[in-house]
């Protein structure tokens, strides 16, 4: 699993360009799937057929990390950008980024004449080697992902786009290890999750799924003076109860922990004050659906190094399973 | 002096009372469409028929609505409070004439005169709802007799061309309606074609998400009017857009990230007949393509527009060629579209 999740992550795919994650998954779950297709957002959509007994399901991973975009390139070929999804200016400088083609660059900033205090993001700049403009390879609206390969440390892992790769990554085994389930499960790998849930929605909106879960990365409250929350790296899969978007809904909650202590998985109760999921704009989405969220506890979360536990991501997998081959009757 | 941009941008339409607006443009292409209608919301909804070459079903977009104001109460002096009705700069009011309600009573909005302010008060910026509307109402009663709570206020602009150029207000979006317009006027597509004058763009695309859900459409155009802001500057940076530089492409704003095979085809198109364009610099602003993406399993989508400088105050300058080439960009488009360019993947 460690091979899968090395390669995930290192892909690039900023909201929007996710054509080279979706292009991995596909040929990652072509043997699993029943039907597979793309719409028309990217968005790749796999159905494991069901037995007819059971319910519509969606499950949803977003495949797209934040990014940034370019917006100008100065006569001496260095690149303005703006953000794509949530970026902190705190984790720019030194960092590298790369383009869909491959080429790297690295981030600085203008001069700081009070280091205490921050650049907005358009006093930093992207350096691609070139000398000018005429020379600069990258133009007005390309896009570029933060770039910097898996770091391993026993059951620690670190990586830019844990979220949500992570989440794709339960999905993609989740998919492999299905055997047999009542349900039709409609596994979406969705884009432009970080610039608004826009991917989930348009897919929601198609399927018209009864339950909705949405597998992604949540917040930790276990590292030095963090803001308090009730998460800790390693101790299992997190089951939102709330977030900043969406309120799950109580019998879903109350059948995934009833699903993980019948199966003895190890698992916590997740209330994220802020930021939401797909599985907010899969509730709303249509006439509404039955929604709710396994969560991947994870530190650092929009830095280049977003960390999670390999335990938590086993108990994520095995909760989703206990869930899609049991009945759903709510 | 084109009478298209000068009957559009002259007649009102405030978000979420667009009638006036929506009837002169039903009247402006009702012979030229095959069927229209208007939905609750009260977008203006046409199909123009295509020749049957293609069964591509194509939503061309243009948001008919205007920023403007709205009257919130009527004080004892007969002055009118108001409320803004989408975005508007606080720095752009002081001073304006504005048409009131149905009956467009005229008013002004009044402010401090130079003599009687002090220089701290002249440095720093009047909040709207320290301003008034002075229609010359000597009390209460008599204002209340010509203005209701909730009449909406447009601004009093007429429509000038002073050589390239063109000054009037509401550019935004009224020159992307003459473009709609034109384009229903002209020859038959080989697909059906939908147009949909939106309402309530201003005040969060809620007219375009409903018309995106009924037409159901295979991919959509968004036509917009984007702010230039062009003037010289110091610093290496990059204008949104230029004035006179050629319709702008969207890649990505707030509200979307446009279609990028969508968009790589309209450059495309753009270099191939020779119609200059420019990439509106990414970021904020958005468009009615962040309502319609998400309808159904999703739509492709891609915004053009025309630059115009001074959006959502009351005077607005566009160049005339960049909207020659607006209508042409968009014509060329839309006669260029096939199937594949947009249908979804199929794998398995």
């Amino acid at each position: 699993m460690i091979d899968l999740i090395r390669k995930l992550v290192e892909l690039y795919g900023p909201s929007g360009f996710e054509d080279q994650v979706r292009a991995f998954i596909q040929a990652e779950i072509a043997p699993y799937a029943d039907e597979m297709r793309v719409d028309a957002l990217g968005n790749l959509i796999a159905l494991k057929k069901g037995d007819g007994t059971g319910k519509r399901v969606l499950v949803s991973a977003h495949t797209d990390e934040i990014g940034v975009m370019i917006t100008h390139v100065t006569e001496k070929g260095f690149l303005r950008f703006t953000n794509i999804g949530g970026v902190f200016a705190a984790n720019l400088l030194g960092g590298r980024v790369q383009f869909a083609d491959g080429r790297q660059g690295v981030i600085y900033g203008d001069k700081f004449e009070d280091r205490s205090k921050l650049h907005p993001l358009n006093k930093y700049y992207i350096d691609v080697g070139a000398t000018s403009k005429e020379d600069c390879p990258v133009r007005v609206g390309d896009a570029a992902g933060f770039y910097r390969p898996l770091l391993v440390m026993g059951d620690r892992l670190a990586a830019k786009s844990m979220d949500d790769r992570i989440g794709c990554v339960v999905g993609i085994e989740a998919l492999k290890r299905l055997t047999a389930s009542p349900h039709d499960v409609y596994f979406v790998f969705s884009v432009q999750e970080e610039v608004g849930l826009r991917g989930a929605a348009a897919a929601a909106n198609g399927l018209h799924p009864d339950v909705s879960i949405a597998l992604d990365v949540t917040g930790s409250g276990d590292t030095p003076e963090c803001h308090p929350m009730a998460i800790s790296l390693g101790q299992g899969t997190a089951i939102k109860v709330k977030d900043g978007g969406m309120i799950a809904h109580a019998g879903l909650v109350r059948l995934m922990r009833q699903r993980a202590e019948a199966a003895n998985i190890p698992h916590q109760m997740e209330v994220l004050e802020g930021g939401t999921t797909d599985a907010y704009a899969m509730q709303v989405a249509g006439p509404g659906s039955i929604s709710g969220c396994i969560s991947i506890p994870c530190r650092y979360i929009h830095s280049a190094s977003e960390m999670v536990d390999i335990n938590d991501v086993e108990a994520c997998i095995r909760l989703l399973g206990e869930i899609l081959t049991h009945p759903i009757d709510l | 002096m084109n009478s298209l941009l000068q009957q559009l941008t002259e007649a009102v339409g405030i978000s979420g009372e667009e009638k006036e607006i929506r009837r002169l443009i039903r009247d402006l292409i009702q012979e030229h469409v095959d069927e229209w209608r208007v939905d609750s919301l009260g977008n203006l909804i046409a199909l123009k028929k295509g020749t049957g070459e293609s069964d591509l079903q194509v939503m061309v977009d243009a948001h008919i609505d205007e920023v403007g104001l709205m009257v919130t109460d009527i004080d004892s002096d007969g002055t009118l409070r108001f409320a803004k009705v989408g975005g508007i700069d606080d720095r752009a009011l002081l001073g304006k004439v504005v048409q009131v309600g149905p009956n467009k009573i005229i008013g002004v909005i009044g402010g401090r005169p130079v003599h009687l302010s002090t220089a701290e008060e002249r440095d720093t910026v009047v909040k709207h709802r320290d301003m008034r509307i002075d229609i010359g109402a000597k009390k209460k009663d008599d204002a209340a007799a010509k203005i209701n709570v909730g009449d909406r206020a447009a601004f009093v602009t007429q429509y000038e061309e002073l050589g390239e150029t063109a000054l009037g207000k509401a550019f935004d979006n009224r020159a992307a309606c003459a473009v709609l317009i034109e384009l229903l006027r002209g020859d038959r597509y080989p697909f059906d074609l939908t147009a949909v004058f939106t309402v309530q763009e201003e005040v969060g695309l809620r007219g375009a998400r409903v018309a995106g859900y009924a037409v159901q459409p295979d991919i959509a155009l968004v036509l917009e009017c984007t702010p230039a802001y062009d003037l010289p500057k110091k610093e290496d940076v990059s204008s949104n857009v230029m004035l006179g530089h050629g319709p702008a492409v969207y890649v990505m704003d707030s509200r979307t990230i446009q279609h990028p095979r969508f968009v790589a085809h309209i450059m495309q198109v753009a270099a191939a007949h020779n119609i200059p364009y420019q990439i509106r610099q990414p970021g904020g602003g958005g468009t009615n393509a962040g309502a319609i993406q998400p309808a159904h399993g999703g739509v492709p989508v891609a915004s053009i527009a025309i630059p115009g400088r001074y959006p959502h105050t009351p005077n607005m300058i566009i160049n005339l060629t960049d909207y020659a080439n607006l209508l042409k960009l968009a014509d060329t488009v839309l006669r260029s579209l096939q199937r594949n360019l947009f249908e979804p993947e199929s794998i398995l």
